[in-house]
């Protein structure tokens, strides 16, 4: 009997002093993903509550978004006079 | 006995900070009776928070003005408050090391003033969040530590300095066995700069491992937090404990309920110090007084209506 396994994708977000590349990211409602933070230039956080999705400097977490909509996700991980503005947005459909 | 039999307790966050004052409730008095029989008189304490000493630009033109109107109107107290403590961001950062120990000898020059000089401190992401909280310590000393005053136990946490909004492993058990000498029923006051709940996450409104440090005080009748870091009034009960926030001395944040974005109020030069100000709660009977850094005036019963909503008074 053949088995199956849904292999999560695996989404890259760059963070640099004050930015995140990229800046809005698309994931579909049920399917597992990866998201994987990479901080380029000092320790950055990426955290988003509604998604459980809690990291910090250059880690990963697998989620599987179950709610469609619009979610903010921020740097929480102080990193200068920017840090405040520094987010980015998950669109799950 | 419950909590507020135990413990009359006022408390506000004032604009230029948040005076409060405790006023052991009769039934608590043989609890706090001295060897000597005389019983703990009571007191009043200040919170400041987010001076940000060394902030310049929009929103706010005044730099260190509304904290220096806050030091003379809390001179001008009567009676003096035994103590002052202050909740973070007491300096804005700066890449330049050498720069931002300016901005904390401004500081420390700045609060000198008072006359209260007992002064307790604890950092907000601004102070120390870039270097670890190693220009802090070297200015001010430890970055928690816990102390009694006149029957409460006074508890300042470091929710910052590991650059998260987070207190740690390590902070909370030294929490769990500094609270393990008290009996339940013992007030205590924790102050530190970020809120221990999930007050807004997506403005970073939260302590990653708040609940963790509400855990270890959940035993406690009579819970008290204050922070700062919003830049706004708030007040919470969650549980047993009432979770104050104190406004800022350098601009206002929006409600979150009503605004889109974490953007700075603008600056009103006909109210340069709208929304920073002092307000000051005293007991028997209870009162209030809001008064704005610039009017002078007091402004009203706004304060005792959030308090009682909050379930304080």
């Amino acid at each position: 009997m053949k088995k199956f396994f849904m292999l999560a994708v695996v989404v890259i977000i760059n963070a640099k002093r004050f930015e995140f590349s990229p800046a809005e990211v698309h994931l579909k409602k049920g399917e597992p993903v990866t998201i994987r933070l990479v901080s380029t230039d000092r320790p950055h956080g990426l955290s988003s509550k509604p998604l459980g999705i809690e990291l910090d400097g250059n880690d990963e977490v697998t989620i599987t978004p179950q709610t469609a909509g619009t979610f903010k996700a921020i740097c929480d991980h102080y990193c200068g006079s920017g840090h405040g503005g520094m987010k980015m947005t998950f669109i799950v459909e | 006995m419950d909590r507020r039999s135990f413990l009359k307790f006022s408390a506000a966050s004032l604009g230029a900070g948040a005076l409060l004052q405790f006023t052991p409730a009769q039934a608590a008095i043989p609890f706090f009776t001295r060897r000597n029989g005389e019983a703990p008189s009571p007191f009043s304490f200040v919170q400041l928070s987010d001076t940000h000493v060394g902030f310049s630009g929009p929103p706010d033109p005044l730099g260190t003005k509304a904290f220096e109107r806050a030091v003379d109107t809390i001179n001008a107290l009567d009676p003096l408050p035994d103590l002052v403590l202050f909740t973070g961001d007491l300096t804005h950062d700066s890449e330049d090391a050498s720069e931002h120990a300016a901005r904390m000898k401004r500081f420390k020059e700045i609060a000198s003033r008072l006359r209260v000089k007992k002064r307790f401190h604890v950092p907000g992401e601004h102070d120390s969040a870039l270097d670890g909280g190693t220009l802090f310590k070297e200015h001010f000393g430890e970055s928690h530590y816990a102390f009694d005053h006149k029957g409460v136990h006074f508890v300042g946490l470091d929710n910052v300095s590991s650059g998260k909004p987070m207190v740690g492993k390590e902070q909370i058990a030294w929490l769990q066995r500094d609270v393990a000498r008290f009996s339940k029923t013992t007030p205590i006051v924790v102050f530190t700069h970020r809120p221990l709940f999930d007050l807004q996450p997506e403005w970073e409104w939260f302590t990653t491992d708040g609940d963790d440090v509400m855990n270890v005080l959940a035993p406690f009748d009579n819970v008290t937090i204050l922070y700062g870091h919003i830049h706004r009034a708030h007040h919470r009960t969650i549980g047993n404990a009432q979770h104050h926030a104190a406004r800022s001395l350098i601009f206002a944040f929006p409600d979150p309920a009503t605004a889109a974005e974490k953007k700075a109020l603008p600056f009103d030069k006909e109210h340069p110090f709208k929304n920073l100000g002092i307000r000051e709660v005293s007991s028997s009977p209870i009162a209030i007084d809001d008064i704005e850094l610039t009017a002078r005036e007091i402004s009203g019963t706004e304060g005792v209506q959030q308090l009682r909503k909050g379930g304080v008074l």
